[in-house]
């Protein structure tokens, strides 16, 4: 079942100057897909738009059956749709507990999704007196994450979790992400970590100069040595 | 007729200084994006330095050193400047509202000063007697009238031709560079700070020549030439002309120059004399009125040249980016 | 000396008062409001017409607390005032500055700022005349504390400080207990993140300049209260609440109230040993001194 559905979607930050051309892509319900592609190829862009943030001058992004292109941002959420930015994606000032209050401020059952939360992330809840400027890297994609799934989201939107951690920290971010499908949660999701990407996706789109190039169930992407060759910067940069 | 011809050269004479002081905020917010709160402060630096220096002295006070007109008019001019440079050694480096601030508090600060400090300022009085210059050649008032007239339009031409040459020289279009992109600037070895800070001092000089030419025009200098209203004035000549472009600041000078006396004279006659200290205020209403409108309606000014330049940052660019509902 | 010491205090709970919605509005809008003390103004004469309004109809209003001039109909009127001049600010907001924001730079806000108060405290000078007014004709008696050397407080200044820091608590605790307080935090940590966490910046851009107004309202009738009303009550505080923003640094709602009573304190002292016309410039010098030593002020971040 598809959950969430691009389609011919043209954006970028200046008018007349798209950064994105005629871009399709389909993430079906439960399942991870990758978006991965050369620095500069729009991946970023790509789930800002959807996520409302760039501005989309043509084409459709459709959340199940609804229409939520060019939807205000802090809209995103009641539709079911979560979003977590590449860097600066907690508030620093704001302790923990603060930080997951806020999502959850509309929530009818807060106080019992609050422990949810913390029973998800259980050294969230250790910490949860603390400001989150004073969480060490993983420890802040966790609550990033938490503060997306707090109002029990469709889809999930995510830009380069695994940036900036050491290998073994991003090995278990990715893995992280790959539970999110198993709660039933449709993920979306933009590497520039390729090889551990693949591991964890369903499908990959490969993006390049805001467009579409290439498509497929991930473990068929990992395999193609002409993929590899061709968008994924490298000689033999494909999975092992 | 020779009244009216008298009047129509202290007019311009008016007019013509305060194109000077307009184009001397071109070069700053027109050219650089400065945005100086303080026009009235480098204008007053200038009027009170030149009248120090080549003034009469007066007993009891610091001061009246007689010196030639244009060594006098030349340490105004100074004093301007250097204002300008502490102020932007101070601000420059931070973020754009410092410098509003901060050349506002200059101002309020020198007014106070030029009220309080008896010995060198004579105090909420003022100064008076500067020297007429020429005075051994010209005697007749008239014909010194249009021969201040045409020194005014002589220094304005000089002015407009200095800042076209620096507008147009390396210097310039690295102003325009870091307007335009400042971290792309930098990376090309431009040191944003250092050229904000040529162009806020050389802009205060040229602000400093209004004032000096000013206290040699009316001879007369107090702290009422340093309330905040001539920065009003000059900001509306500048927005209304047209910000970045030399022939849009003259032009909105003449015209709000003419607009505000006109308005004077009209408000003069026509509010009856129980209400006449209320026409300032309305007056002010009318240029805050006006200011707003053409930042509302026109801010290109009506003599358009400046390349728009959206420096949208934080909760503007956010809202910005998504306002549809 | 303990004297200027104690007006100093009481000069800067106002001046606290005022700095607290300027700082929150210079740091999400990125913009010097110079047309901001000018709240204090509007809220100041909103009170004086109410108070005049209540005690000629409702004569038992008119009945002072005492020891303070305070009378009941002026505690109502202020309450009116907070909450009208929050909704000025508001309509101030989307009259002109949303508009320019939209389209221009924030300099751009900055200029019509300046146009903005010159607007407002010309109106209110057409209205209202130059001359000073008062609340209340009674006399205030001042309490003598000591008298070598001489200090003297009236209860209306102990009324004032009490209340401003009692309003400065409500603050405090609506900004660390109530989710309002989280978003209004989060959008000032980053306005882009609170939008994908929920939050309308709309809303909590009007929630801020309610805030700023009403506070702004408060402290305008404070000083009225302990002082004497006129038009140029908004260019006096103009500077002082720029320096306490500065001081505190911009964004900090608590160092926008330190940096209130640091001015405040700074420049009761200073008139010890300087004549009282250089008032007006002492803010200058403070704002000076910090950009100088800490310009990103004691508790800022930005400053770019």
């Amino acid at each position: 079942m598809t959950v969430l559905r691009i389609e011919q979607l043209e954006a970028g930050y200046v008018r007349d100057l798209p950064i994105l051309r005629n871009v399709d892509l389909v993430a079906e319900h439960a399942k991870l897909t990758v978006i991965i592609g050369p620095n500069g190829a729009g991946k970023s862009t790509l789930i800002k738009a959807i996520a409302g943030l760039v501005p989309v001058s043509s084409g459709r992004v459709m959340l199940g059956e609804t229409d939520i292109t060019g939807l205000r941002p802090d809209l995103m959420g009641s539709h079911g749709l979560a979003y977590v930015p590449q860097t600066d994606n907690i508030f620093r000032h704001l302790t923990i507990r603060e930080n997951l209050m806020l999502v959850l401020r509309r929530a009818p059952d807060r106080a019992t999704r609050l422990e949810e939360l913390y029973d998800l992330f259980p050294a969230l809840r250790d910490k949860r007196g603390d400001r989150a400027g004073a969480l060490s890297g993983g420890q802040r994609q966790m609550l990033a994450v938490a503060m997306a799934l707090a109002n029990r989201p469709s889809v999930i939107l995510l830009d380069e979790p695994s940036a900036g951690l050491s290998p073994k920290i991003a090995g278990e971010v990715l893995d992280l992400t790959r539970g999110l499908t198993e709660q039933g949660v449709t993920v979306l999701l933009v590497e520039q970590n390729v090889k551990q990407a693949l591991r964890v996706a369903d499908h990959c789109y490969i993006l390049a100069e805001g467009r579409n190039q290439i498509d497929g169930p991930a473990a068929q992407i990992a395999s193609d040595p002409v993929v590899g060759e061709i968008y994924l910067g490298g000689k033999r940069m494909v999975a092992s | 007729m020779i009244g009216v011809v008298s009047y129509l050269t202290f007019f311009l004479t008016m007019a013509g200084i305060m194109a000077i002081i307009t184009l001397g905020l071109n070069l700053q917010w027109g050219y650089t994006g400065l945005f100086n709160g303080g026009v009235v402060a480098f204008f007053g630096a200038g009027a009170y330095g030149t009248m120090i220096l080549g003034g009469p002295a007066e007993p009891g006070q610091f001061g009246g050193f007689g010196l030639p007109y244009l060594v006098a008019l030349g340490g105004g001019v100074l004093l301007a400047a250097a204002l300008a440079w502490v102020v932007g050694l101070l601000t420059l480096r931070l973020r754009h509202d410092y410098l509003a601030i901060s050349t506002f508090g200059v101002a309020v600060a020198l007014e106070s000063l030029a009220r309080n400090s008896q010995w060198l300022t004579g105090g909420a009085r003022g100064m008076r007697g500067f020297p007429r210059p020429f005075e051994a050649v010209i005697e007749s008032n008239f014909l010194f009238g249009v021969v201040f007239l045409l020194i005014v339009l002589a220094v304005l031409a000089l002015v407009w031709w200095g800042i076209e040459r620096l507008v147009h020289s390396p210097f310039g279009r690295a102003l325009r560079a870091i307007r335009e992109d400042e971290t792309a600037a930098r990376a090309l070895g431009k040191s944003p700070t250092r050229l904000r800070l040529w162009s806020l001092v050389i802009g205060a000089a040229i602000m400093g020549a209004g004032g000096g030419l000013y206290v040699s025009y009316t001879a007369f200098v107090s702290p009422q030439d340093l309330l905040p209203i001539l920065t009003f004035q000059v900001w509306a000549m500048l927005i209304v002309g047209g910000a970045g472009n030399n022939r849009g600041a003259v032009l909105g000078a003449v015209l709000i120059w003419g607009a505000w006396t006109l308005s004077g004279f009209a408000l003069t006659r026509l509010v009856p004399d129980s209400m006449q200290l209320d026409a300032g205020s309305i007056q002010y209403i009318l240029i805050g009125t006006l200011i707003v409108s053409m930042l509302l309606w026109r801010p290109e000014g009506l003599l358009p040249e400046r390349i728009s330049n959206p420096r949208n940052t934080t909760v503007a660019k956010a809202a910005h980016t998504s306002n549809k509902e | 000396m303990i004297q200027s010491l104690l007006d100093g205090i009481l000069t800067g709970a106002i001046i606290s008062l005022g700095a607290i919605g300027l700082t929150l509005i210079m740091h999400m809008l990125r913009f010097a409001n110079f047309a901001y003390s000018e709240l204090l103004a509007i809220g100041a004469y909103a009170a004086l017409v109410f108070d005049r309004l209540f005690s000629t109809l409702v004569p038992v209003l008119d009945e002072a607390f005492a020891p303070l001039t305070l009378t009941g109909a002026l505690a109502l009127s202020m309450v009116i005032a907070m909450v009208l001049t929050g909704l000025s600010a508001v309509v101030i907001d989307w009259l002109v500055f949303r508009r320019i924001r939209q389209k221009a730079d924030p300099l751009s806000m900055v200029f019509a700022s300046f146009g903005v108060a010159l607007i407002i405290r010309n109106v209110i000078v057409l209205i209202f005349g130059h001359h000073a007014q008062l609340y209340s004709q009674e006399i205030a008696r001042a309490t003598i504390l000591s008298f070598d050397p001489l200090i003297l407080i009236k209860p209306d200044q102990v009324f004032v400080l009490v209340l401003a820091l009692v309003l400065m608590l409500a603050l405090h605790l609506v900004l660390t207990r109530t989710t309002f307080g989280f978003a209004l935090r989060a959008v000032a940590e980053n306005p882009a993140l609170a939008q994908v966490a929920g939050v309308r910046l709309t809303t909590v851009i009007a929630a801020v300049w309610i805030i700023a107004g009403s506070l702004s309202a408060a402290a305008g009738t404070l000083y009225a209260l302990t002082n004497q009303l006129n038009p140029m009550i908004g260019p006096v505080f103009l500077l002082p609440v720029f320096a306490a923003t500065i001081v505190g640094g911009i964004g900090s709602v608590y160092g926008a109230v330190l940096g209130g009573f640091i001015v405040g304190i700074a420049s009761g002292l200073a008139l010890l040993v300087l004549p009282s016309g250089y008032a007006p410039a002492m803010p200058f010098l403070i704002i000076l001194a910090v950009l100088l030593v800490r310009p990103q002020g004691l508790f800022g971040e930005d400053q770019r």
